[in-house]
């Protein structure tokens, strides 16, 4: 028997082939938007991965340090490392700023993390390139995505740092890349202000009659120095020993220590279900109406492909061709070109992913899913062509 | 089923098929959660770690005189500037007397007039001692009553009481006015050592209270550095380390300097020790008090062990470790780091040999089922 739907596909191979790839980078469009959605989520997700915490001590009733604003005492994870069940706790800042180096400057997360060896919670679990933070000021570790190099000086407020490390995948929850500093020095950046504001504020102290009193000398400058300290931090985090649930030492953190604390699967359901949600639905709505229109296109691709080849449907059912086989001549031409289009849309999608300046992950369930959709949507429109087909005439053949 | 037939527009379209199945798979292999993680791997080496502490100072004078009123008083005037050099001894300023000088005089005026009563009183003692010893004599000759020569013995003898009263109280009347200058000798400000003029807080018309400062004087050859270390990392601090300190205002130019003590009081607010460290070289110009410096302090090379780079540490199941290659596969090694110098050279106490292949640097983060590649630079890093 001889393969009609090949014999066809041969006759006009190079259109056959374009429409595919039309069709190939419009499904590649769809499983892109897929990814964006993805490595949105992912991007909530690499936060808490990044953090190495189990637990995330915070404020009292806020949602933080994430999703809304949190201070605590910097001194406040001693009291919390005494607690049963309890292997580490390291404070940790953050705070998004824009990040100078020369004319550049950079959105990002700057990341305050203790002081200790690597491993601590909070610190980058990986390098690519550099070494980990030594000194206990004035060091830095950039995500690459920031576009620093190692040896770069970078200004966050009025220090300096050298980055001496790079890191990779380590984003705040809206993709902006992360910049880790000493504990010390980010709880000054997040402090301090500008030095003409400083000098203002000691102004401004020095002027009120209440610090600066006659006969006390010595409070305007006790003043000043309790004013200019920052001793707080936006979250402790915390990892467990092993054999302790997270949900007991949580409890009994927030019991003793009068403090919020969140396990990992409450914190993803902040950063997913709150902080991300709108942004994700609005993605996840674009992608259904793509995917809907994806479809929609391929359907009408077979459909005219169909229509435009019914003169020849219509010799072959007048030389007496079995309807089995004109069927199934046009549903292997649209697998055909299914297959094709999602080839090309994979392809397509994997090579211009990496250029997007957000993160997009493109997951091989989605691509498995994608690939069983346009097969799906391949065969019902073929079955509409199938059904256009076999209803021609014969006769149509001969006539006008 | 019959061979298509062998034509140019089959090859055409088979060639197309076969690129486009060739990048399908190279891609689904090569990007995404089914690529192998690129990696860098070194080989552990043994050798010595110099290591050293990381701490940032302020510039503070070892001695600063505060010098100030013992009583509280107005400012009358003021001799010294801010950045003036003075000398042991010199005069500052002075206090307001006020009243003093007046006390004084009127003290001056009683002295002499208990002056005045004592030369009196020594008039009396004298006529008195004559008048005594004159009956004395009569009474010899028999020429006076025995009752009256009493009479001048003991007019003498009370004449001499009133002289010891009356120098008792112009002593008194002396040491007043004594008391009195020597206040007002305290009015006067005066530089207990030699220094520079750092600060000046007041002007003359201001009231200050007793032990209020109004001149602050620093000894500028004593110059040191409050520094702060974080307790983490000040493991083998103590004095007489060598050090190298960069001034802010003078980046790029380290001067040499000597931990000069430990503090044996650390900060249990901030989690720091405190050191003072001193300059060992002459300082030209003198950098200002409050600057802020930054000191690394050398400690003494470890001996030999085998040393890792600290990006290669890694966490894994609360245990720290290295993940290292054995016959191409990865196995996480628990290891017990030592000591480690600021370029994150870590030695590692056990867990780890000599000529082991250790991961340092990769694109992810690694699990133990993780495909490898091993390249010499993770793709997207710099040269």
């Amino acid at each position: 028997m001889i393969s009609l739907a090949g014999r066809d596909i041969q006759h006009e191979w190079g259109k056959y082939v374009f429409t595919g790839i039309g069709l190939g980078l419009l499904i590649g469009v769809t499983l892109t938007m897929a990814g964006v959605y993805r490595g949105m989520v992912d991007d909530g997700k690499a936060l808490l991965d990044n953090s190495g915490a189990e637990l995330w001590v915070v404020q009292k009733e806020t949602l933080g340090p994430y999703a809304e604003p949190s201070s605590l005492n910097d001194d406040a994870y001693r009291s919390i490392l005494a607690v049963q069940g309890v292997a580490q706790a390291a404070n940790i800042t953050y705070l998004t700023m824009q990040v100078r180096s020369d004319e550049r400057d950079v959105r990002a997360m700057v990341v305050g993390i203790a002081s200790g060896e690597a491993g601590t919670p909070g610190w980058p679990p990986y390098l690519v390139a550099g070494r980990q933070i030594t000194r206990s000021h004035y060091e830095a570790v950039a995500d690459i995505a920031a576009g620093f190099a190692l040896g770069d000086r970078i200004r966050i407020r009025r220090n300096h740092y050298t980055v001496v490390g790079l890191t990779r995948r380590m984003v705040s929850s809206g993709g902006d890349p992360m910049v880790f500093i000493p504990l010390k020095d980010a709880q000054e950046a997040q402090f301090l202000r500008d030095n003409d504001a400083v000098v203002q504020s000691r102004r401004r102290t020095s002027e009120n009659p209440a610090f600066n009193r006659a006969g006390v000398p010595g409070l305007l400058d006790a003043v000043i120095t309790s004013q200019s300290r920052n001793p707080f931090v936006n979250a402790v985090l915390v990892r467990l020993r092993p054999g302790y649930a997270s949900d007991d030492v949580a409890s009994s953190i927030e019991r003793w220590q009068r403090l919020t604390v969140y396990t990992r699967p409450e914190m993803e359901g902040i950063l997913v279900g709150k902080l991300i949600a709108t942004s994700a639905r609005q993605i996840g709505m674009f992608l259904v109406i793509l995917a809907i229109v994806s479809a929609a296109i391929v359907a009408f691709i077979i459909y005219t492909m169909t229509l435009g080849k019914i003169r020849e449907i219509a010799v072959l059912k007048l030389i007496g061709t079995r309807n089995r086989t004109i069927a199934s001549m046009i549903m292997q031409q649209a697998l055909g070109l299914g297959l094709i289009g999602f080839a090309v849309g994979k392809i397509a999608a994997s090579f211009w992913a990496p250029f997007f300046p957000k993160y997009v992950l493109l997951i091989p369930g989605d691509t498995i899913a994608g690939f069983f959709a346009v097969v799906v949507i391949c065969m019902l429109a073929s079955l509409i062509a199938i059904r256009a087909a076999l209803r021609v005439d014969p006769a149509d053949a001969i006539g006008g | 089923m019959k061979g298509l037939p062998f034509k140019g527009r089959t090859m055409a379209l088979v060639a197309v098929l076969l690129a486009l199945l060739g990048l399908f798979a190279f891609v689904a292999l090569r990007s995404g959660p089914l690529a192998p993680v690129a990696v860098t791997v070194t080989t552990v080496t043994s050798r010595s770690v110099a290591p050293a502490v990381f701490g940032i100072g302020t510039v503070e004078s070892r001695y600063r005189y505060r010098v100030g009123p013992t009583a509280i008083g107005r400012v009358t005037r003021l001799l010294v500037d801010v950045g003036d050099r003075v000398v042991a001894g010199q005069l500052l300023g002075e206090m307001d007397p006020v009243d003093l000088d007046e006390r004084i005089r009127a003290l001056d005026a009683a002295y002499q007039r208990t002056d005045a009563a004592v030369r009196e009183a020594e008039l009396r003692r004298s006529f008195a001692q004559t008048q005594a010893e004159r009956y004395e004599q009569l009474l010899a000759v028999r020429s006076t009553s025995e009752e009256i020569v009493a009479t001048r013995q003991q007019e003498r003898q009370v004449a001499d009481v009133a002289l010891l009263a009356t120098r008792a109280e112009r002593a008194r009347a002396g040491d007043e006015r004594a008391a009195l200058l020597a206040q007002r000798r305290n009015l006067r400000l005066v530089a207990p050592a030699a220094g520079l003029v750092s600060a000046r807080d007041v002007d003359p018309g201001t009231t200050v209270a007793a032990g209020q400062t109004v001149v602050e004087i620093v000894d500028p050859t004593s110059l040191w550095l409050s520094v702060r270390f974080d307790q983490s990392s000040a493991r083998g601090l103590q004095s007489g380390l060598s050090t190298r300190i960069l001034l802010r205002s003078r980046r790029g130019e380290p001067l040499p300097g000597r931990v000069a003590r430990v503090e044996p009081r650390a900060d249990a607010v901030t989690e720091e020790t405190m050191a003072k460290v001193a300059f060992t070289s002459a300082l030209d110009p003198l950098p200002p008090l409050g600057e802020l410096a930054e000191v690394t302090v050398s400690l003494p090379a470890t001996a030999n062990a085998p040393v890792i780079p600290n990006a290669a540490v890694q966490r894994v199941d609360g245990q720290s470790g290295l993940w290292t290659i054995v016959r191409g596969d990865l196995r996480f090694t628990p290891v017990t780091l030592g000591a480690s110098d600021l370029d994150g050279n870590v030695q590692v106490r056990s867990g780890i040999s000599v000529g082991d292949r250790i991961v340092v640097y990769s694109a992810k983060a690694l699990s133990a089922r993780s495909r490898i590649t091993v390249v010499d630079r993770i793709p997207g890093v710099a040269p």
